[in-house]
């Protein structure tokens, strides 16, 4: 299949991301693109394979559900482009 | 400055520094005087001078005790991809502006506490995806092999800024990471060694993630052994990171000298692709010669699902990416866009991130999007992990048989001139990683060495792919590569 405006206006939404109309025109094409190239694994019969999960085999670890981290909300303020009170500040969210 | 120490490997600098003959600091000022002049190189993103004078200094006092760590004192550039605690890292992207980590990557971590010193953060592409550094915030980083800045040529990516700082002789050794080719493909286009251990091996806790199943840090270094040395230190178990392998750890140096005599080196025909230049063909041929001269014994062998790597993996890594990178919503670090008046929150992460990333970010965060949405997510995304199934058991049928490592070229091309990026389609720049990505998919280990200079005199390497956690055998193979090829040559200081 080929991606049209509309599939792209669709993911872009989905992906957090504003495009241009121009924008919308070459992505529209690029993707086209890029996916007429990963359309060549439909040539492959998969239908008994599993899908790969892990590459290395290793049992999945567990540890206990402790907190062993934290309590240093400063440190985790300092980067945020704007804090107010010890909060990460938004725009409102709920009118 | 002093003429002697330039171009030293890590191993020469180990035993300079324990016989005092050299100290770290004088090395260290060294480096730090190359980046100075090297600026047009645009290698490094960040120099952190004032850092790297005290850590020399605290192992120039070190080296006084009987018990010094390999990397005592030798300086490194690192990628700007790991997290450095108080220092910038921001994967080369916008999105990231004046992020300053309050923690540590396990992997420099290791590095540190041996006693290594870092001179600074080195260019890269945009969280590591592309293969040219030019998709970089900092703009792209130079090939030294380059005749001239005019004829600037891409020293490759993700990890371009650490290749060019090692061939360039800014630092004794530099970090990459690789996620489909990023320290084996600018390895090759600058004439160094790159060694992509085994998923697993090193801990991915502090790494700015781009496809988690598929990243893993590695050493780029000027001979094999260094990679060795590098390896010993900064792998290992990390319980911050659950894909870290409990698992021994060898002496990577240990196998170092011994005899490949009956070792069973595969050549994979698949590799032979109709497009294949013919200086890629006549490298790959001299690198048989050396392996079979040495006592090796050369067979020829299949990897039936190779053609399907490439289109498996532009599925696999955008979805993770897709993921991994929603996390930027200029809220909790870096960058934030302006807002107008009436905005909501919504407006915010969306200006945010298109301001934030680049084209080439974007188009991957969009296809991930694509490929895991509803309706599409089992035609490609689980497709595409089913393939991945197969790629990893084409390997692992012949490592039954008996093959215990694979020859193939490293790149399907020499260093290409800056700026040809636009000339080409995205697929087309993705062909790049053809021979280098299959290993990622299958986590399998694989080092990309220098094995000569093609007729523009530009450096062209060959890649060794091993067995799982047999990084240890592929240096062994390197070595002895590496001491027929005879590879030495620098490129000309052309940059001051």
């Amino acid at each position: 299949m080929s991606i049209d405006r509309e599939v792209v206006k669709k993911i872009a939404k989905l992906s957090r991301l504003k495009l241009t109309v121009a924008q919308t025109e070459t992505t529209a094409k690029e993707l086209s693109e890029v996916l007429v190239f990963v359309k060549k694994l439909e040539k492959i019969d998969t239908s008994s394979v599993s899908p790969m999960t892990t590459v290395t085999p290793m049992e999945s670890k567990e540890r206990s559900d402790k907190i062993s981290d934290g309590n240093y909300p400063d440190e985790i303020l300092r980067n945020a482009p704007n804090v107010k009170e010890g909060f990460f500040s938004v725009p409102k969210v709920i009118e | 400055m002093n003429e002697d120490i330039s171009n030293l490997a890590i191993s020469q600098i180990r035993s300079l520094l324990r016989k005092r003959e050299l100290s770290s600091l004088e090395l260290t000022r060294y480096y730090l005087n190359n980046i100075e002049q090297a600026k047009t190189l645009n290698s490094y993103s960040f120099v952190s001078e004032e850092l790297a004078i005290s850590q020399a200094n605290e192992a120039d006092k070190k080296m006084a005790s009987a018990e010094v760590e390999d990397l005592c004192g030798i300086p490194f550039g690192i990628k700007d991809i790991f997290c450095t605690r108080g220092f910038p890292t921001q994967a080369a992207s916008k999105i990231l502006d004046g992020f300053i980590p309050d923690y540590e990557s396990t992997v420099t971590e290791n590095l540190f506490r041996s006693g290594a010193v870092m001179l600074g953060k080195t260019n890269m592409d945009e969280f590591a995806m592309g293969s040219s550094n030019e998709t970089s915030r900092y703009g792209p980083s130079i090939n030294p092999w380059s005749s001239e800045l005019t004829k600037a040529l891409v020293p490759g990516g993700s990890s371009g800024g650490s290749a060019a700082a090692v061939s360039a002789d800014l630092c004794a050794a530099s970090l990459g990471t690789d996620t489909g080719g990023s320290i084996r493909q600018p390895a090759s286009f600058t004439g160094i060694v790159g060694l992509k251990p085994t998923y697993g091996r090193c801990s991915r806790y502090g790494i700015i993630a781009f496809a988690s199943s598929l990243d893993q840090a590695g050493p780029m270094t000027k001979t094999v052994r260094d990679a060795a040395i590098v390896l010993k230190t900064i792998s290992g178990h990390d319980p911050k990171d659950s894909t870290s392998a409990k698992i021994n750890k060898p002496d990577f140096e240990a196998d170092i000298g011994k005899s490949i005599k009956g070792k069973k080196i595969g050549i994979p025909h698949e590799y032979k692709t109709e497009e294949m230049p013919q200086e890629i063909q006549d490298l790959w041929d001299k690198g048989k010669n050396v392996l079979e001269s040495a006592g090796a014994e050369l067979i020829d062998v299949s990897l039936p699902h190779t053609q399907y790597a490439l289109p498996a993996y532009y599925v696999i890594a955008p979805a993770e990416a897709s993921s991994n990178l929603a996390r930027y919503d200029g809220v909790k670090y870096g960058y934030r866009a302006q807002i107008s008046p009436g905005d909501n929150l919504i407006d915010l992460y969306e200006k945010t991130r298109s301001e934030g990333f680049g084209d080439e970010v974007k188009r991957r965060l969009l296809i991930g999007t694509f490929v895991l949405s509803t309706g599409f997510y089992e035609a490609y995304y689980i497709k595409a992990q089913q393939v991945r199934t197969l790629i990893k058991e084409d390997f692992e049928n012949l490592y039954k048989e008996g093959i215990e490592a694979l020859l193939t070229p490293t790149t399907p091309s020499s260093a290409f001139p800056i700026g040809k990026k636009d000339e080409m389609s995205p697929v087309e720049m993705y062909l790049n990683d053809i021979f280098t990505v299959p290993t990622n998919l299958a986590g399998l280990p694989a080092i990309s060495l220098p094995a000569g200079l093609n007729k523009q005199g530009l450096p062209l390497g060959l890649q060794l792919i091993g067995r799982p956690w047999e990084e240890a055998n592929i240096l062994n193979l390197a070595h002895v590569m590496e001491d027929n090829l005879k590879f030495s040559q620098n490129p000309k200081k052309w940059w001051t």
